[in-house]
């Protein structure tokens, strides 16, 4: 292909200019010689600005050239959706303050969330009851996840760290006594999710990072650096596709990262302010996002890039949280004006609006099975939705 | 230096975007079609969408027994 070509030709000169210059730079220099090679790192600095510009020219033209239709233009032949009918059929009470995060257990009906009050607690959604409480050392609890076998649990927040509680069944016995402290992040942990076992955790921070770690050790297997600000949001991509996973930024980037090797395979930039939520669609080939610009958008990752935007102009509040129904066909998405709007993937029109919450929803999570999904708030409550 | 650390970092930059300028795409079109496939594909399977019937749903009121 002529990209390849050219750009090989530039970075053989590029690194060829980069080795004279090391060399200069190892002898013992005088001053007039320093001021030299000042300038003449500027002139290489100046030479790497504009290949990187020219680079990007590049990535978006080719992305162009692809771009041949709309993905609701293909869909136009498709049946439309009908009317929805969703209501809240359970009401989680019992945190004290704003509800930060949630997520579900593989068995359908239990509930981790947690809390800005430093709560931590499991549920049963069928019953309502509270199985678990936690109490964490820390306030703003921002993310929490359940172990895939169910017997545990993690989370963290503006402790920096990402803590694991295996869930006993004994109701009496201390949670608070059996915390494993597995991560450590210099700022605020944002998001966690464990891999496919309960062996692995995958974390993002305000650090700007993302990681991998082993339960068991607490040893960081790999790190995750491309961000250029904090990274809010993480999602892994399902089973059967492969060793990926997707992070969303402050830096309005939503970049898609190999777990082996540490590298980002692709970049996604066209939203206008930060990504808060991030979710792969169910077939694994592609992703939504949610942003406090006000949109979700659907980035299919073998066209390598953006193929749907879900906005309405009555729509001024960002997006905190989004999820797919089983079949992808619909997209949900918690906003901070207190609803839900429901999307038609395929379409890109709106096909219901939720109230019920008198708050921001903060988080949203269709269950394993697709039975419901379930939304927490700053209202300090957790709805279920069917 | 700060010079030199800066020409390391845009030297990474260069290598990323030469990585992502390299990797192969496909057309939008069929990469919608796809995606439009495997919705329609799993249509049925979905109960959000297809609206499970109440007796089937954990989540719905269940028909109250009364006594007779």
């Amino acid at each position: 292909m002529v990209v390849c070509c050219c750009l090989g030709r530039t970075a053989t000169w590029v690194s060829y200019q980069l080795k004279i210059h090391a060399q200069k730079y190892m002898r013992s220099p005088l001053i007039p010689e320093m001021a030299t090679q000042e300038v003449q790192l500027n002139e290489t600095l100046a030479h790497l600005k504009s290949e990187s510009e020219s680079l990007k020219s590049k990535l978006e033209e080719e992305r162009a050239k692809l771009h041949d239709v709309e993905l609701h233009q293909v869909a136009e032949k498709v049946e439309g959706l009908g009317q929805f009918v969703m209501k809240t059929r359970r009401t989680l009470k019992g945190h004290g303050n704003k509800v930060l995060c949630m997520d579900w257990c593989k068995d359908k009906r239990r509930i981790v969330s947690s809390s800005q009050d430093g709560k931590v607690i499991v549920w049963d959604a069928f019953t309502t009851n509270k199985e678990h409480a936690v109490t964490m050392p820390c306030t703003w609890v921002m993310a929490c996840a359940y172990a895939p076998s169910g017997c545990a649990v993690a989370c963290g927040g503006l402790d920096n760290k990402c803590s694991v509680y295996p869930l006993s069944l004994d109701k009496n016995e201390n949670l608070a006594a059996k915390k494993k402290s597995v991560a450590m992040h210099t700022n605020y942990l944002s998001a966690c999710s464990f891999t496919n076992s309960d062996m692995q955790i995958l974390t993002s921070s305000g650090d700007g990072t993302c990681a991998l770690w082993d339960v068991e050790s607490g040893q960081l297997l790999q790190s995750f650096h491309g961000h250029a600000a904090d990274v809010l949001c993480l999602d892994l991509a399902p089973s059967e596709t492969g060793n990926t996973f997707v992070s969303g930024g402050c830096d309005k980037k939503a970049n898609v990262w190999d777990m082996r090797s540490g590298q980002c395979i692709q970049s996604f930039e066209t939203h206008e302010s930060d990504i808060n939520s991030v979710r792969y669609y169910p077939s694994g080939d592609a992703f939504a996002s949610g942003s406090d610009d006000a949109t979700c958008r659907l980035y299919d990752l073998r066209a390598d890039r953006e193929v749907a935007i879900y906005s309405k102009e009555s729509i001024i509040f960002g997006v905190s949280s989004v999820d797919f129904s089983l079949s992808g066909r619909l997209l949900f998405g918690g906003y901070n004006d207190y609803t839900i709007n429901v999307w038609d993937v395929l379409k890109g029109t709106r096909v219901s609006i939720l109230f019920g919450h008198e708050n921001r929803v903060s988080t949203l999570r269709v269950s394993p099975d697709g039975t419901a999904f379930s939304t927490g708030s700053w209202d300090h409550t957790l709805r279920i939705w069917a | 230096m700060s010079g030199s650390s800066n020409i390391v970092a845009m030297k990474k930059v260069v290598l990323q975007l030469r990585l992502e300028a390299g990797i192969n795409r496909v057309k939008v079109s069929q990469a919608a079609a796809d995606l439009q496939q495997f919705c329609l594909q799993h249509a049925q399977h979905d109960p959000l969408l297809t609206g499970m019937s109440t007796s089937n749903n954990p989540f719905r009121p269940q028909k109250v027994c009364s006594f007779l």
